[in-house]
């Protein structure tokens, strides 16, 4: 059956599987049936556009460096990591490829690395991608193998003899089974003895360092062998467990934070069964009929991330001094690439507290009106708005410095410039209207839609989706 | 003026009827109810502050060959024992030291630890073992089992670190109180919050961003009308540092009725040539603190007043390469106060010949041991509560 979808469920799907739509795509995504809109989403994102960066001088060998240039090298280490950051974000703007961005994006939390080294954190970003819609466990071996997580959770020094359990035990808690799901302190120490030798040359390729493994028998979940890495990771893929955890994590991002047991089956079982196929997953979320359901909808609290590129997207932001986009994310917790440890951002609720919360009730003033949300009600005083005037000039003045950011408003405004106050509503905000929030904008004048839109941005409530 | 001049001019002993209008409705402290109200400031030296050249143990022969250049000579410290010695820089610190205001207690830390910044302040914020993940600090989970408002434990900084952070209520992050107030007092903010009543709210994720808004609306008002009633004027110096000491100076004389102040300072990380700039940093600190006891005396609050400083890790013993250290384990955790039980220094000095595997210092104290005898000892609630399990307690306070 082929059912169609209504506008806020449209808008629903964008979000979660990108940052939102814009009004010229959605009247055009009327036209479609629900198959078809998502069909268009996994199509879009079949083609894989690496990321890309330029490292320049950091492909030297430090080793042929004077100490000068070393510590050049290591300045413009911490350059260019901020660069990363700006290109990803850049990308995760402007792509068309929007699902596969968002999935990457997913996983970025979930195989959460904190690198120094800007060519490791890209490398590992890349992997995540060429996997993100194909399959997990080709992108569980291939990042557990990579320069970023050997680096990241010390592989490289666990040896025979002398292990280093970090990694063993986060493959187990973080990355496939969860916390305390079916696993014991023995099988870390024996998984831990069977990734020894695991290792990456000078070009970042891995290499498997014979005389550092330990080629004895180990035991793990209860299987007996000589294992190596590889038997581990395929060990572990075979437990139900690890479908279950990251079908868990997946509808706790795309869909809800309470799961419902029914439907975390239902998914589990078509994703272990697909043998970790994550289109067959996702794309069975999104064709499912719960996945539009009322209560799924409005209710996840955004990331920062998905703050600042829902706003930037559709208004085109310039920034004048990129920097200030690194900046905006430190202040609200999530920097891309400089996660808080290895069990990633715990997300929801944990986004918010009194100082981030006002900067992001403030963003869209800041990014869109140099920090002014123009408040007219309807009766309005011509002393009051003479003071809220001199006061707003004094904001202005301290923005205007600051964040620099020049928005489109042109294409923004196409086809809303004759929209209703509700309509306008029901576009911009996707979760219903809280007492509050109805009793101010119902004394709001929507004439000004720029001022009223700044002012719908600036509600709790679009810090939903 | 000082405070109680100020309050008994204003409000007691004029009665009720003149309070001035900003105070009323206001939760704050009367003289008489402030004194004996605890109170608690933790600041963390960020980036691992090396213990060994802070209070130094300047007779040990292993610390001077293990740091042929950056080790100490005892002409440029402050002498506390024969084998001990405060780093010159701290000058206010050994003036408390000498007054019986200071506690020094060595080999803190925790087993299999951690020497990345990121997860070892981790570590120290939630109080959690070196593999467990905890999403609440330890200050909020006190905020959670013993607190009603946000305002209870502040932090005098741009953000809100993870230890203030509890399952059900958070710190309030602050700098600046006038900036917080203007930004929550902007017309559609005020408009919003007088329009929305917390009993209407629900559990979810609406519920609770409203919830928070409103909580930074009146926490963002009770700070900023209570802390007008006392201006310092005492000196401080003029580093940020310094001047966040003096607003939670400010706060706690004013009478807010928080428990838990944190603050800190940074740049601790001194990989290379480290001792101009951990003296400078050093200094930074020495100066800050003793302006802000001296304030805390001056008003007769310094007897009520904690103030615990801590980093996340210690330094490796042996120098590296570029006249500097690397990231280590087990330090040092000053303890300064008006009414310390055990004054000096506290346990056994770091044993310099009995390093682990990597030539770092062995804990033989646990962090939440502090953390424990703190909230039972000084603040006066159930800390299993808070920290989830039992940890010995000390005797300093």
């Amino acid at each position: 059956m082929d059912t169609s979808l209504t506008d806020k469920q449209i808008q629903h799907l964008y979000w979660r599987t990108g940052f939102g739509i814009s009004a010229p795509e959605l009247q055009k995504a009327r036209e479609f049936s629900k198959k078809e809109i998502v069909n268009n989403l996994f199509s879009e994102s079949r083609q894989k556009t690496k990321l890309l960066l330029d490292f320049g001088a950091l492909l030297k060998d430090p080793r042929d460096l004077s100490r000068e240039e070393r510590k050049e090298l290591r300045k413009l280490r911490n350059q260019k990591l901020l660069e990363l950051n700006i290109v990803w974000l850049k990308q995760l703007t402007e792509t068309k490829q929007v699902l596969r961005e968002k999935m990457t994006l997913f996983f970025h939390n979930h195989f959460a690395v904190r690198l120094k080294s800007p060519r490791a954190a890209l490398h590992l970003n890349n992997i995540i991608r060429k996997h993100a819609l194909e399959n997990f466990g080709d992108m569980l071996m291939e990042v557990s193998k990579s320069p970023a997580m050997l680096l990241f959770l010390n592989n490289r020094q666990n040896r025979k003899n002398n292990p280093n359990e970090n990694f063993a035990r986060e493959v187990m808690e973080l990355f496939t089974l969860g916390r305390d799901n079916g696993y014991t302190e023995e099988d870390i120490k024996e998984a831990a003895r069977a990734f020894t030798g695991w290792n990456f040359n000078k070009s970042g390729s891995f290499v498997f360092r014979q005389k550092h493994h330990d080629f004895g028998s180990k035991t793990i979940l209860g299987k007996t062998g000589n294992f190596k890495g590889e038997d581990v990771i395929k060990i572990l893929l075979e437990q139900k467990q690890t479908a279950k955890y990251i079908t868990e994590k997946i509808y706790q991002y795309f869909v809800n934070e309470k799961i419902k047991p029914t439907h975390l089956k239902e998914l589990t079982d078509t994703f272990y069964s697909s043998n970790y196929n994550l289109e067959i997953l996702m794309k069975k979320i999104f064709m499912s009929n719960w996945f539009y359901e009322s209560h799924h909808i409005g209710i996840k609290i955004k990331s920062p991330i998905e703050l600042i590129i829902g706003l930037s997207k559709p208004f085109c932001i310039k920034y004048k001094d990129p920097k200030v986009l690194i900046y905006l994310q430190r202040k609200m917790n999530q920097t891309l690439f400089l996660p808080p440890n290895v069990a990633g951002w715990p997300g929801g609720k944990s986004w918010i507290d009194n100082s981030t919360l006002m900067l992001r009730l403030k963003l869209a003033s800041v990014t869109l009106n140099d920090g002014v949300i123009e408040w007219h009600d309807i009766d309005n005083m011509e002393a009051t708005t003479m003071m809220r005037q001199k006061f707003y000039e004094k904001i202005k003045s301290q923005m205007q410095r600051r964040v620099k950011a020049t928005p489109n408003w042109e294409n923004y405004l196409v086809s809303l410039n004759n929209k209703k106050k509700e309509e306008l509503i029901d576009f911009i905000l996707q979760p219903k209207l809280s007492y509050g929030a109805k009793t101010v904008t119902n004394t709001l004048d929507s004439k000004n839609t720029k001022n009223f839109i700044i002012e719908l941005m600036s509600l709790p409530e679009y810090q939903l989706c | 003026m000082d405070r109680r001049d100020f309050l008994r001019q204003s409000v007691f002993a004029s009665g009720m009827a003149l309070v001035p209008s900003f105070l009323k409705g206001m939760e704050f402290l009367t003289p008489e109810q402030l004194s004996g109200y605890k109170n608690l400031i933790i600041i963390q030296l960020s980036g691992g502050n090396d213990g060994l050249n802070s209070i130094i143990p300047i007779s040990n022969d292993i610390y001077h060959r293990l740091r042929p250049t950056i080790s100490k000579k005892a002409t440029e410290t402050l002498k506390i024992t024969d084998d001990l010695a405060f780093n010159n820089n701290l000058k206010e610190l050994r003036e408390l030291y000498d007054l019986g205001e200071v506690s020094i207690i060595n080999n803190v830390g925790y087993p299999n630890p951690n020497r990345s910044h990121f997860r070892s302040t981790d570590i120290w914020q939630t109080a959690s073992d070196t593999n467990q993940y905890l999403s609440s600090g330890w200050v909020g989970r006190y905020l959670d089992a013993n607190c009603q408002h946000p305002y209870q434990a502040i932090e005098v900084d741009n953000s809100l670190s993870l230890s203030m952070k509890g399952k059900k209520l958070n710190g309030i992050a602050v700098s600046d109180p006038n900036q917080l107030h203007r930004t929550t007092r902007e017309p559609f903010f005020n408009s919003l919050a007088n329009n929305t009543k917390e009993e209407m709210l629900n559990e979810d994720n609406q519920g609770y961003l409203y919830k928070t808004m409103l909580e930074t609306h009146s926490s963002a008002s009770y700070i900023y009308n209570t802390s007008k009633i006392y201006k310092t004027n005492v000196e401080y110096p003029q580093s940020s540092f310094a001047r966040n000491l003096k607003t939670i100076a400010d706060f706690i004389i004013s009478g807010l009725k928080t428990r838990v102040y944190y603050s800190s300072l940074g740049g601790f990380d001194s990989h290379v040539n480290q001792l101009n700039s951990q003296d400078r940093l050093l200094n930074t600190y020495s100066e800050a603190i003793g302006s802000l006891v001296k304030d805390l005396k001056k008003n007769d609050r310094f007897k009520d007043t904690l103030i615990l400083t801590f980093s996340e890790f210690g330094r490796r013993v042996k120098q590296n390469g570029s006249h500097g250290t690397d990231h280590g384990a087990a330090n040092n955790v000053i303890a300064i106060g008006g009414s310390l039980k055990k004054t000096g220094v506290y346990n056994e000095l770091p044993n310099l010949s009995n390093l682990d595997t990597n030539g770092d210092l062995k804990y033989t104290v646990d962090f939440r041991s502090i953390y424990a005898t703190v909230l039972n000892n000084w603040l006066e609630v159930n800390d299993r509560q808070v920290l989830g399990n039992y940890f010995k307690k000390l005797s300093f306070v």
